[in-house]
């Protein structure tokens, strides 16, 4: 019962195994020539921000009066270099494209039915791809913000206005910085699976993540409620939040609280993602 | 073998599937014919669990498709040619789908030889022809040596090669015991393929049997006769039923089989040069059966 030829495969039934969907899904995310790249152009644009600003402190730094330069070093203002606004603002939208296009890319080709039909149990093909996408995240926001902190350091310790990894507040900036990666991956993957389309999904990214937390003002109780809802708000809760000063908020949220949104915008966009496809016609 | 049950599939008003029943049995290679738009891609998706029935059932093998967790060596399916990541290589694409399935990595590099595309292997399949991509989706309907298998308009941009291929292949197919269920909208590629047919028109069951009982229907079954004595031939054949009509020594005559037309000759000592029955029958046949349910004819004004 074999075709000729072709080695043939065992007809037993054989047990469906998770581990074989998450290294399929594995397969499936490096066998494109584009996964390497977006992850390399992305990495090297939020490094770049960042050593770049560094750089300009640097650079400049006889420019400061004394005052000037003693306040960027008792508030560990370094910090602020480690992982800049902009390079969190690039890590968000890189990242959020990234998980988009890993599940649009399907639906856009049609290999969604393809997908499908080899294996039936929809949900858990979508459970692999949420476990790998966020190992693959995490292990990049780590290496990412671990590159921006040493090349910032190197750069700033030459004015001897860098900061260490054991200071106050670095291990802070640095895991909040590192986990955005995997928080605005997932959020992009759910966006694109229930969009089902590259440039909605995106768009649709672009305004939750970036666009609501600039617009939603934190002078009102309603709106700064909403923003503190959002995962830049959260990154910028627990980044701001490590320097020694922190800005005054005129509605002030914990750190625990910026982290608890980290972790449901991650819980809940790894859900809809799950559940998203299991009812739908494909 | 594959049991479809009152399956009906309705888009808001409109409906794509309209109770459908019949079986595909296994050692046998049925053809799914309709014309465009008649609803058999839908079918074949409701089959797949792709699509969600409104009403009915479909089950392969006595359960539904998507009761099975891992799908490739239950049932084999292309549905289009174009259902891949244009970015990954064949043999790429071949082995994340049989690394869900649990099916070896030697299996992938086996399949893409028998389907004539090893030396392609490492290419992308964005620079694939249309043909490429039919091999490579009869490729990975195989992959998981399944005993049902289901091709939609497989022979759509294969050459003359490929499509000798393809027909032998669904032949060798059925013979191991498989099930094979292939779509077209044209009754010539089912003619030298399929031994049952199943013909659906706007959604809805036109004919479920074998290939023979399906040409039957024609009431324009045609042979052409060539005899030195037409005028007597003539009165023969009209008495029999049939209308006939030509010029000269020639005469076309429909509405009796060869068979009867060279006994009627025998009988009455009439001398045939030519007895020839049309093949376009089963064409003809197909024609008439659902000339009342082409969606889009052409040359219709909206």
């Amino acid at each position: 019962m074999t075709t000729a030829n072709a080695t043939p495969v065992t007809r037993v039934a054989t047990r469906a195994r998770f581990t074989d969907l998450i290294a399929a899904e594995w397969l499936k995310t490096w066998s494109l020539r584009s996964t390497p790249w977006l992850y390399a152009l992305g990495a090297l644009a939020v490094v770049a921000f960042n050593a770049g600003t560094a750089y300009d402190h640097y650079k400049y730094w006889y420019q400061y009066d004394k005052g000037s330069q003693e306040f960027f070093v008792s508030h560990r203002l370094a910090l602020v270099d480690a992982f800049t606004d902009n390079s969190a603002l690039v890590l968000v939208l890189a990242l959020a494209a990234i998980g988009a296009v890993s599940v649009t890319g399907e639906y856009g080709t049609g290999l969604i039915r393809t997908t499908f039909t080899a294996v039936p149990a929809r949900r858990s093909v979508m459970a692999a791809k949420v476990l790998v996408l966020t190992a693959v995240t995490t292990v990049f926001g780590v290496l990412v913000a671990a590159a921006s902190f040493a090349s910032t350091r190197a750069i700033l310790s030459g004015r001897g206005a860098s900061v260490a990894l054991g200071d106050p507040g670095t291990l802070q900036v640095l895991a909040a910085s590192a986990l955005l990666a995997p928080v605005a991956a997932l959020a992009g993957l759910a966006l694109g699976t229930v969009i089902r389309h590259t440039g909605t999904s995106i768009v649709a990214c672009v305004v939750v993540l970036l666009l609501l937390p600039m617009i939603l003002s934190d002078r009102r109780h309603l709106t700064a409620v909403l923003r503190h809802t959002l995962p830049f708000s959260a990154w910028d809760r627990l980044a701001g939040g490590a320097l020694p000063q922190p800005r005054a908020a005129l509605y002030p949220w914990s750190e625990a609280g910026a982290w608890t949104v980290y972790a449901l915008w991650a819980l809940v966009a790894g859900a809809v993602a799950v559940c998203a496809v299991h009812r739908r016609d494909q | 073998m594959i049991e479809v049950n009152g399956l009906t599939k309705r888009y808001g008003g409109a409906t794509a599937v309209d109770d459908l029943t019949f079986t595909v049995r296994p050692g046998e290679v049925t053809g799914f014919l309709g014309p465009n738009g008649a609803g058999k891609t839908t079918t074949l998706r409701m089959l797949l669990g792709l699509v969600e029935p409104t009403a009915g059932t479909a089950t392969v093998r006595g359960r539904p498709f998507r009761d099975h967790p891992r799908g490739l060596r239950h049932v084999g399916a292309l549905l289009d040619a174009g259902d891949v990541h244009g970015g990954r290589t064949a043999r790429a694409h071949l082995a994340v789908l049989a690394r869900s399935n649990g099916i070896p990595r030697a299996r992938v590099d086996g399949i893409l030889e028998e389907v004539g595309l090893a030396a392609a292997a490492r290419r992308r399949v964005g620079g694939f022809s249309l043909g490429m991509r039919q091999r490579l989706g009869i490729a990975t309907a195989l992959l998981g040596d399944p005993p049902v298998l289901l091709f939609d308009e497989p022979l759509n941009g294969l050459d003359p090669e490929g499509v000798l291929w393809v027909r032998g292949l669904f032949r060798r197919l059925a013979a191991e015991g498989r099930t094979v269920f292939v779509s077209s909208h044209l009754m010539t590629e089912m003619e030298h393929t399929a031994d049952r047919l199943v013909v659906i028109g706007r959604g809805a069951l036109l004919a479920a049997e074998s290939l023979r009982a399906f040409a039957a229907r024609s009431n324009r079954l045609s042979v052409t006769v060539r005899t030195p004595d037409a005028a007597d031939l003539t009165p023969l054949l009209t008495a029999e039923g049939a209308s006939v009509s030509g010029d000269g020594d020639r005469l076309t005559v429909t509405g009796l089989p060869a068979e009867r037309v060279g006994e009627l000759a025998l009988r009455h000592r009439v001398l045939l040069h030519e007895l020839t029955s049309l093949g376009a029958s089963l064409e003809e046949a197909f024609m008439e059966l659902t000339a009342d349910s082409v969606q889009y004819p052409a040359g219709d004004p909206r």
